[in-house]
C-alpha cells in the first residue's frame, strides 16, 4: 500500500520552477530519501507534501488524502521535522512536547504517557525540565525529533535532520531514525548527505533543478549508473609497463607507486594483479578494494560533484 | 468534535503566548509602569480635567497595550520558523489567527486595566456603565489586536511592524478626540477621524463613564465592523504566504 502518492507535483515562484512535474510513491513503512544539492526543490516537495505550500500544479496523496482539499486531514496523520529546530526557546522540552500534543488534539488521558515514553526513547527525560533554548544543537533536533512523533503519526517528514550536527549527534540520530523505522513508520527523509541516504533509505530520488534524475534502491541506482568496484593497490617501485599493457581495456589512475582500477570483476582483476606483480618483481605493499558507492553512483547520474553540495550547506 | 479541536487549539496557542511572551517579568512591569508614567505626565501637565481625559488614557492603554507586543510576538515568531510550526499543526488559518488576536487582546486587557484602576483610585473617574464599559473595552481590545495582526502578518521584520504600527498610531491618538474633539476638527480630519477604531473606543469609554453623546450601539457595531474586516484582511495575508 502506498503512503504517498504523488503526480506531476509542480511548483512555481514567478518564472522559477522549483519543482517540475515530480512524480513518485512512497509505500508504507518505507525510509524514502529525497537526494539532492541546495536548491534542488527538496523542501518546496516536503512543503507541498505537508500542506505549508500550495502546488502550482499536479496532484498528491499522503496517508489516503489529497494534499490540497483534505490538508487537515493530512496534517493529523504526519509528524514533521523541519530544517529549522523551531521549538520554543522558553518553554521547557516538556512544556513544548505538551504545547504541540495539544496542537494535535492528543487526549488528555494519553498526553503525559507519550511525551514521557518519547523523551525516554529519544534519552532527554533527564533533560525535560530544560528550556529549548540551553540545549546543544544535536539535543534540539532530538527534541524537534520527538515533538513529531507526539501524534503517533503514519508518516514522518524529516527535512534535512542531520544538517549541522557534530558526527555523534548525527550518528546518533540516524540510529533513531533506523529506531522509527522499527517501529513502522514511513519516512520521508530529504538530505544532501549521500551517505546518509545509502545507510538509511530504502529507496532514494535524485532530484536536481526541479526533475527527478532516478529513483530506486540505492544498489539499483549503483547498478544503474554503471559504476564499478575500485582496486587500489600500492607497490614498491613504479608500475611497470608490461602491467599497464595487461590492464589495457579497464579504466586505471596511476599516480606514482599507486594505481587505482575499476573493474566489475574484482577477483580476476586480483588474480592478474598478483600474478603480474611477482612476475615483474616488484612487491604489493598494500591492496584496497572499494565497493562502489551511492556518491559514484550520484556523480555519474547526476554529473555533480558531492563536494559541492557539502560546501553549498557550509560543512 | 472539529470545533472542539478547534477550541483546544486556540486555547494551546493562547496559554503558550502568554507564557512564552506576554507573561514575562519585563513585559509585565512595562505594563504596569507605561499607565502609571502616562497618567502621572497628564496629571502633572494638567491637574484639572482629567476626569474628561481618563477614558482616553484607557484607550491609549489599549491601544499601545494591543498593538505592541503583538506585533513583536507574530514577527519574532516569523523570524525564527516557529509560526511554521503552528502551521504545520491541524488547524485552521483562522483558529490560528484568532488566538494571536486574543493573546494582544489579553495583554492589552491586563495593561488597561492597569489603567482603568488608577483613573478610578486618582483620577476619580467613575464608571455610571459597568457593562458598557467592560464590553466597549473587550470589543475595542479584539478591533485594535486585529489591527495589530494585520500590520504584524504583512511584514517580516519587527522594525517594519513598528513603524508601520507608528503610521497607524500616532494619528490615532491625535485625531480620536482625546485631546480634540473630534467635532470640533476641519471637515477632512473629521472623515479620518470617523476611519479609526480608536475614535470609537473613546466615544464608548466615554459614554461609559460620563453622559452618552452618541447612541453607543452604533460604536459597538462599527468596532465590530472593524474587527471582522481587519481579521478577514490578515487571513488573506495568511494565506499569501501559503501560495
Amino acid at each position: 500500500m502506498d503512503s504517498i502518492i504523488v503526480e506531476g507535483l509542480t511548483k512555481y515562484y514567478g518564472d522559477l520552477c522549483a519543482v517540475d512535474h515530480v512524480s513518485f510513491t512512497v509505500e508504507a513503512g518505507e525510509v524514502f530519501g529525497y537526494l539532492g544539492p541546495n536548491g534542488a526543490g527538496k523542501t518546496t516537495t516536503i512543503r507541498m507534501l505537508t500542506g505549508l505550500t500550495r502546488p502550482s500544479e499536479g496532484r498528491a496523496w499522503v496517508a489516503g488524502y489529497d494534499i490540497v482539499k483534505e490538508t487537515l486531514e493530512v496534517k493529523r496523520r504526519i509528524g514533521v521535522v523541519p530544517e529549522v529546530s523551531n521549538l520554543y526557546d522558553e518553554l521547557t522540552v516538556w512544556e513544548n512536547l505538551e504545547f504541540i500534543s495539544r496542537l494535535y488534539h492528543v487526549p488528555r488521558a494519553e498526553r503525559h504517557r507519550r511525551i514521557g515514553e518519547l523523551l525516554k526513547l529519544f534519552d532527554l527525560w533527564d533533560r525535560r525540565d530544560t528550556r529549548f533554548r540551553r540545549l546543544s544543537r544535536g539535543l534540539k533536533r532530538r527534541a524537534v525529533l520527538a515533538a513529531a512523533l507526539v501524534n503517533d503519526p503514519e508518516i514522518l517528514f524529516l527535512d534535512e535532520p542531520t544538517t549541522g550536527l557534530d558526527v555523534v549527534s548525527a550518528r546518533s540520530l540516524r540510529g533513531l531514525v533506523n529506531r522509527l523505522r522499527g517501529m513502522g513508520k514511513t519516512i520521508f527523509l530529504t538530505t544532501h548527505y549521500i551517505e546518509e541516504a545509502d545507510q538509511l533509505c530504502d529507496r532514494v530520488a535524485i532530484i536536481v533543478c526541479g526533475r527527478i534524475r532516478a529513483i530506486d534502491t540505492p544498489e539499483n541506482l549503483k547498478l544503474k549508473a554503471g559504476v564499478k568496484s575500485i582496486l587500489e593497490v600500492e607497490l614498491s617501485d613504479r608500475p611497470p609497463a608490461s602491467l599497464l599493457e595487461r590492464l589495457r581495456g579497464l579504466e586505471v589512475e596511476v599516480e606514482g607507486r599507486q594505481l587505482r582500477v575499476h573493474t566489475d570483476n574484482p577477483q580476476m582483476l586480483l588474480r592478474l594483479l598478483v600474478e603480474e606483480v611477482g612476475r615483474s618483481g616488484l612487491t604489493l605493499l598494500s591492496l584496497r578494494s572499494r565497493s562502489p558507492t551511492l556518491e559514484d553512483a550520484f556523480i555519474k547520474l547526476t554529473g555533480l560533484s558531492p563536494e559541492v553540495m557539502r560546501r553549498e550547506k557550509g560543512v | 468534535m472539529r470545533l472542539r479541536d478547534e477550541l483546544e487549539g486556540i486555547y494551546a496557542i493562547l496559554l503558550k503566548d502568554l507564557k512564552a511572551y506576554y507573561l514575562k517579568p519585563p513585559n509585565i512591569s512595562w505594563g504596569i509602569l507605561f499607565p502609571i508614567v502616562l497618567a502621572l505626565a497628564f496629571t502633572l501637565r494638567n491637574p484639572r480635567g482629567l476626569r474628561d481625559l481618563a477614558p482616553g488614557l484607557v484607550a491609549m492603554a489599549a491601544l499601545f497595550g494591543t498593538t505592541s507586543m503583538e506585533a513583536i510576538v507574530v514577527t519574532f515568531e516569523k523570524r525564527v520558523g516557529a509560526l511554521e510550526r503552528l502551521y504545520m499543526a491541524p488547524l485552521t488559518y483562522t483558529s490560528i489567527l484568532l488566538a494571536k488576536v486574543l493573546g494582544g487582546a489579553v495583554f492589552g486587557g491586563f495593561i488597561s486595566a492597569v489603567m482603568t484602576l488608577l483613573c478610578v483610585t486618582l483620577l476619580g473617574m467613575h464608571i455610571s456603565h459597568p457593562l458598557l464599559y467592560v464590553g466597549g473595552l473587550a470589543l475595542s481590545l479584539i478591533a485594535l489586536s486585529s489591527l495589530g495582526a494585520l500590520i504584524a502578518f504583512s511584514v517580516r521584520e519587527v522594525f517594519e511592524a513598528q513603524t508601520l504600527s507608528n503610521y497607524f498610531r500616532f494619528p490615532m491618538i491625535f485625531l480620536c478626540g482625546v485631546f480634540i474633539p473630534v467635532g470640533s476638527l476641519p471637515l477632512p480630519l473629521r472623515v479620518v477621524a470617523y476611519m479609526l477604531p480608536l475614535t470609537y473606543t473613546v466615544e464608548l469609554l466615554r459614554a461609559s463613564t460620563l453622559s452618552p453623546s452618541t447612541c453607543p450601539l452604533l460604536d459597538l457595531a462599527i468596532l465590530t465592523l472593524f474587527s471582522a474586516v481587519f481579521l478577514l484582511l490578515t487571513h488573506r495575508a495568511m494565506g499569501r504566504a501559503y501560495g
